[in-house]
């Protein structure tokens, strides 16, 4: 019964507190405006979402969200080091092809998005069938030790989130 | 209190625009498009991130109004910059780089999808999901 009015709970949520972010004040007229988008944008964008991704714990991705954000710090000092410092002669690019564990579709998206967020590493391409990410390292004397630590750091806890 | 939460903002003000500039300054110096691309993205995450938490103190610490528009912007950009990113990946990657000289992913006869031309071996078409249903079986 809910499933039929609400196909899309989370997404229903996340329209209400944008909207009334964009409003920047609470106020009634706002909350029954954000309510009707929040039941008619996800009945509109039903055919585009076949299923709905599982996704589990949301202490889970406060957890998550608040290790990324701790990382985007300490990985812009280090990148700044390197481009402030290293002379393009010391510098090691290198590209690294990370094997996946995910196979949810939006885990390895949230995955991709972690890694080029992070500075020193972008995403640049996944393989044809979806088990690797190619990733483009700006300093890597160790391209094993960078991959095994996307793996350890970021996919096992993905694995969990997205299950 | 407001002479405090004055010099946060304006410390924070000098933090994202010195990683803005050190971005910026990556542009100029690092040495091909690849490495390049890490310039940006440094800006696009610190140096913002520190003018937004300025904004937002201001805006609570000074004016005495609370402001959500930052935690709007913040979002918006961590789920637009990464597609950005991608996108010059994959032109750079067809403009320069050959599949020969990029490691190959694991599998056999499996490539990379700006190189590949078809769903790679075990792909096959994406499962009808059942509603409530995830990912691939």
């Amino acid at each position: 019964m809910i499933r039929r009015i609400l196909p899309h709970p989370v997404l229903s949520l996340l329209i209400v507190l944008v909207w009334m972010a964009l409003v920047n004040r609470f106020a009634w007229g706002s909350l029954v405006f954000a309510a009707i988008l929040a039941l008619v944008i996800p009945w509109l964008t039903a055919p585009y979402w076949p299923g709905s991704p599982r996704v589990r714990g949301p202490l889970r991705i406060a957890a998550y969200l608040a290790l990324v954000l701790w990382d985007i710090v300490r990985a812009n000092i280090e990148v700044a080091r390197i481009v402030l410092f290293t002379p393009n002669g010391d510098l090691r690019p290198a590209w690294i092809a990370v094997p996946l564990d995910l196979t949810s579709p939006e885990g390895i998206t949230a995955l991709a998005a972690t890694i080029t967020l992070t500075p020193g590493t972008v995403t640049a391409d996944v393989s044809q069938n979806g088990n690797a990410l190619l990733v483009h390292c700006l300093h890597a004397p160790d391209p094993d030790a960078v991959a095994a630590d996307i793996k350890s750091r970021y996919e096992s806890r993905l694995l969990r989130i997205f299950s | 209190m407001t002479t405090l939460v004055q010099l946060l903002v304006a410390a924070m003000l000098v933090i994202g625009g010195g990683f803005a500039l050190v971005g910026a300054w990556a542009l100029v110096r690092l040495p091909d498009a690849m490495t390049r691309l890490h310039g940006p993205t440094k800006a696009a995450t610190l140096g913002v991130g520190a003018v937004l938490i300025a904004s937002m103190l201001y805006f609570w610490g000074v004016r005495g109004v609370p402001s959500w528009h930052e935690l709007l912007i913040t979002l918006f950009l961590f789920v637009t910059a990464p597609v950005t990113g991608f996108f010059l990946a994959k032109a750079n990657m067809h403009l320069s780089w050959t599949a020969s000289e990029i490691p190959p992913p694991p599998g056999n006869g499996n490539d990379w999808a700006t190189f590949g031309d078809e769903p790679g071996p075990g792909a096959g078409p994406l499962p009808a999901r059942k509603p409530g249903g995830h990912g691939r079986p």
